[in-house]
Formats: C-alpha cells, sequence, structure tokens
C-alpha cells in the first residue's frame, strides 16, 4: 500500500488502512457466515436455510445485525463487571492485529515486517487472554470451565502450528509474508516454472499440521470443547448476550477467514500467480493491476480453505479433552519436529 | 520515525480499531436496546437452577505442566526461527548442531510423556 499512496500525508495513509483491515476483517467474515454457516450447512442437512430476507435470504445477516443490536446487555450480579465488558473486543482486537500483516498484492499491504510469520503467531494467541478473561470474569461455572478449557486448548495447538510454519521458512530462507509469496510463484518444480512451488506439494505434512491446528485455534467442531453446547450450555460465552455476544461470534469467524489468508499464503501461493506466466522475475517487475487481481485471487483460495475448514466442522463428532490434548502432544508435536528435521536435511542435501 | 516504526505504529492503529468499532457498535445498540434487569435475569445460568455456591469454584488445575511444556516448546521456536532463515548459509553444521537441540528437547517430551504427566485425567 506504500507504494499506491505514497504521495498522501501519514494520517490519511493510516486512515486508509485502517479501513481496508476493516473491510479486510468484516467483509470475508459475512461471506463466511451467510455461504458456510447459513447456506452449506443447510444443504448438508437436506434443509434450505434462511430463505425470507432478500433473494434466497442472502440479506439475513442484516436481519441478524438488527436483531442483536435490540437484545438487552445482561451481566450477571457477580461479575468482574469491566473486564466481563472487555473481553469481547480483546478477541475482536486480535482479528485485527492479525489482519494487519496479510500482504493483498505487491503494493497492497498494511505493514511489511521482516519477521511477519514471527508476528502473525504471536498476535494470533492474543484472543487466548480475551477467552480466559471472559471465562473468569462471568462468575458462572459453565464459564470458568469453558475458559480453562479453551486456554488449555489453545497453547497444546499453538506449538504443531508454530512449528508447522517452520517447514516454510526453511524453504523460502525469508520469514517476510510477502517474499515467502515471491519465492513460492517465483520458484520451480525440478526446473518446470509453469505453476512455481506452492509449499503445499512439497510441505504437506506441514500444511495438514497447520489446517489442524487452525480447526483447534478456531475452536470448531471436532475441537470445540471450550464451548461444547451439550454440556457446558456455551462455555465461556454462557453469560454474553446482546452485542456483546455477535462481537465474539464475528470475531470467530472473521478469524476464520484470516487465519485461512495466512495459511493461503504460506502453502498456496499467496495473492501471486506463478511468474514464468507473464515473464516477472523478481517483486519489483510485477505489473501493477495484480494489486486489484491479487485481492481476488486471496479472495477465492480464503474460501476454499475455509470450506474445507467448514466441511471438517459439520461432518466430525466432538473430541473428547483428553483425546484432544493427547493428539496435540502426542502426535502432532512429534511430527512436525520430525517435519521440520526432515524439510532441513533436503534443504542441505540439495 | 523510521519506517521500520512507522510499520509498529500502523499495529497500533489497528489494535485501536478493534476497540472503536467495537465501541461504537455497542454504543449504537445501547440506544437501541433496552435495559430492565430483574433479580432473575442476573442470576448467574446454571441451566434454570439456582446456582449453588461461588461462580469461582475451585477446579481442578491441571495445566500447569501442559503450560511448563509450552514454554519450553515456545522458546524452541523462538531459536528455531532465525536458524531456519540462514539454513543455507550454514550447511551441514547447522544442521547438526540444530538437530542436537532438537533431539535434546524431544528427549525432554519423551521423558514428560514416560512420567504420565502428558494424560489429561
Amino acid at each position: 500500500m506504500l507504494g499506491l499512496i505514497a504521495g498522501i500525508p501519514y494520517w490519511a495513509q493510516s486512515l486508509l488502512r485502517v479501513l481496508g483491515g476493516i473491510v479486510a476483517v468484516l467483509l470475508p467474515a459475512g461471506t463466511i457466515v451467510y455461504v458456510f454457516l447459513f447456506k452449506m450447512m443447510s444443504f448438508m442437512q437436506s434443509r434450505l436455510g434462511p430463505m425470507e430476507a432478500g433473494p434466497f435470504g442472502s440479506l439475513q445477516l442484516f436481519a441478524e445485525v438488527g436483531k442483536w443490536l435490540q437484545k438487552e446487555d445482561l451481566y450477571p450480579e457477580r461479575a468482574d463487571k469491566f473486564i466481563f465488558k472487555m473481553a469481547p473486543l480483546i478477541v475482536l482486537s486480535s482479528t485485527f492485529l492479525l489482519v494487519a500483516v496479510v500482504p493483498f498484492g505487491p503494493d497492497a499491504w498494511f505493514t511489511n515486517f521482516e519477521a511477519g510469520v514471527f508476528y502473525a503467531l504471536a498476535v494470533s494467541s492474543v484472543s487466548v487472554l480475551g477467552i480466559l478473561i471472559a471465562g473468569w470474569a462471568s462468575a458462572n461455572k459453565y464459564s470458568l470451565l469453558g475458559g480453562l478449557r479453551g486456554a488449555g486448548q489453545l497453547i497444546a495447538y499453538e506449538l504443531p502450528m508454530v512449528l508447522a510454519v517452520i517447514g516454510v521458512v526453511i524453504q523460502a530462507d525469508t520469514m517476510n509474508l510477502q517474499q515467502i509469496v515471491v519465492a513460492q510463484n517465483a520458484g520451480s518444480i525440478f526446473g518446470w516454472d509453469g505453476l512455481g512451488n506452492p509449499y503445499i506439494l512439497t510441505q504437506f505434512i506441514g500444511f495438514i499440521i497447520f489446517m489442524i491446528a487452525v480447526q483447534a485455534e478456531l475452536t470448531q467442531t471436532p475441537f470445540d470443547m471450550p464451548i461444547a453446547e451439550s454440556e457446558l450450555v456455551s462455555g465461556y460465552m454462557t453469560e454474553y448476550s446482546g452485542f456483546r455476544f455477535l462481537i465474539f461470534f464475528i470475531s470467530e469467524f472473521a478469524t476464520a477467514g484470516v487465519f485461512a489468508l495466512i495459511a493461503s499464503i504460506l502453502f498456496l501461493g499467496g495473492w501471486g500467480v506463478p511468474f514464468s506466466w507473464f515473464g516477472w522475475t523478481s517483486i519489483d517487475s510485477i505489473d501493477n493491476w495484480m494489486n486489484v487481481v491479487g485481492p481476488l485471487i486471496m479472495f477465492t483460495k480464503m474460501m476454499l480453505l475455509v470450506f474445507v475448514i467448514m466441511w471438517v466442522r459439520f461432518s466430525y463428532p466432538r473430541f473428547r479433552e483428553d483425546q484432544l490434548q493427547r493428539f496435540a502432544w502426542k502426535v502432532l508435536i512429534p511430527l512436525s519436529l520430525v517435519n521440520i528435521m526432515a524439510t532441513s536435511v533436503l534443504k542441505v542435501a540439495f | 520515525m523510521s519506517p521500520f516504526l512507522r510499520s509498529y505504529l500502523t499495529v497500533v492503529w489497528f489494535g485501536l480499531t478493534a476497540f472503536l468499532l467495537g465501541g461504537l457498535l455497542l454504543w449504537l445498540a445501547s440506544l437501541l436496546r433496552p435495559v430492565k434487569p430483574t433479580p432473575e435475569k442476573v442470576l448467574a445460568y446454571e441451566s434454570g437452577v439456582d446456582p449453588v455456591g461461588e461462580g469461582w469454584s475451585q477446579s481442578q488445575i491441571r495445566y500447569y505442566v501442559f503450560a511448563l511444556l509450552f514454554v519450553v516448546f515456545d522458546v524452541e521456536a523462538v531459536f528455531l526461527f532465525p536458524w531456519a532463515t540462514q539454513l543455507e548459509r550454514y550447511g551441514s553444521f547447522g544442521l547438526i548442531e540444530m538437530g542436537v537441540f532438537v533431539a535434546i528437547l524431544l528427549l525432554g517430551l519423551v521423558y514428560a510423556w514416560r512420567k504420565g504427566v502428558l494424560r489429561w485425567v
């Protein structure tokens, strides 16, 4: 974005970035909720889903927001009121901090950190604080259990996620997300550069581990023990009502979108097309129209990955808490360590 | 201000945006929603039964061993990332060096496994 808006003052640049960030958070969230949660889930369960508001229920989201705006904002008498009210906002801020690092095109980025991968993995765990705070401040036994389970699950699956990304960093030689995209699209598979070298091919195990960890970080079924509705009512969200509950809900699906964006950068080639198609060699030789096409490519890849996440969510039953922890510590972490060593041996050997 | 710090300032703006946007929506809702709390409404929800005892009930903390292990492996990741970007330059020396490091940490995981602390009972 620096290249596109370099001529205008800093405050206007920041304003544009922030507006872009709001679009990048809310647009995927709304699309995901309508296309997958309303429609895909309904079709998988042999029903139509919302059909009344707008053509094929496409305005249902606005009706929902209008409904939630009018709901009473209750908080339990014994609750720790200030942090109870803050918790949804902390979870939402985690989403915004995460989207700040996502590049959407050669010049269409918000921030371009050298250690972008590091930053993304660090801020993605801010939401744990929000969940733990929400669980604790509610002064409710269900909420407390849900919050503790959430924290236990999120730190257990944080590790496989971090370790799975190291394989990508080894291959790309950089932690900058922009350069990871370039490295994939400028790469070649055994000298053939028609597809670039998307790391999903060479880092397939890493990709699978990353997507499982994302599923768990988002507390989507089969990893939804923290909000297990049949035993904990709604886990850490039990006492929330009205718009505060909706903020939790929005940030859950917005984070799903942002994680899918990051996964598509790391493993599917991000905003780029294989550079050999247009004779590009480096990031500076890319034509300007990629700044428009890039976000569309990113959106397509995001929808593809969220489709997989939701497909798994609607298909599998819930893991038990001990199975969930055992799976992270005894399967995913050793597997990802083996993946790192295998990748580095192959990197040094070739 | 250097471009490096500028991009971190952008992060601050993004964090503030979340709070402002959320605050704005909540303010909008406060204009529209009713406020009629009754004693029944503000009672802690326990499936319709009157709550028994404190909401902050004692619960078994199984997490501290997991938290310790998490810290160990997270610190490992901090060392692994810079190494991963420079592996091309280090060559086989760096490979063996990091192999030893990962093996020692893996030993820690195996120890915890054998001790049975990875079991969630």
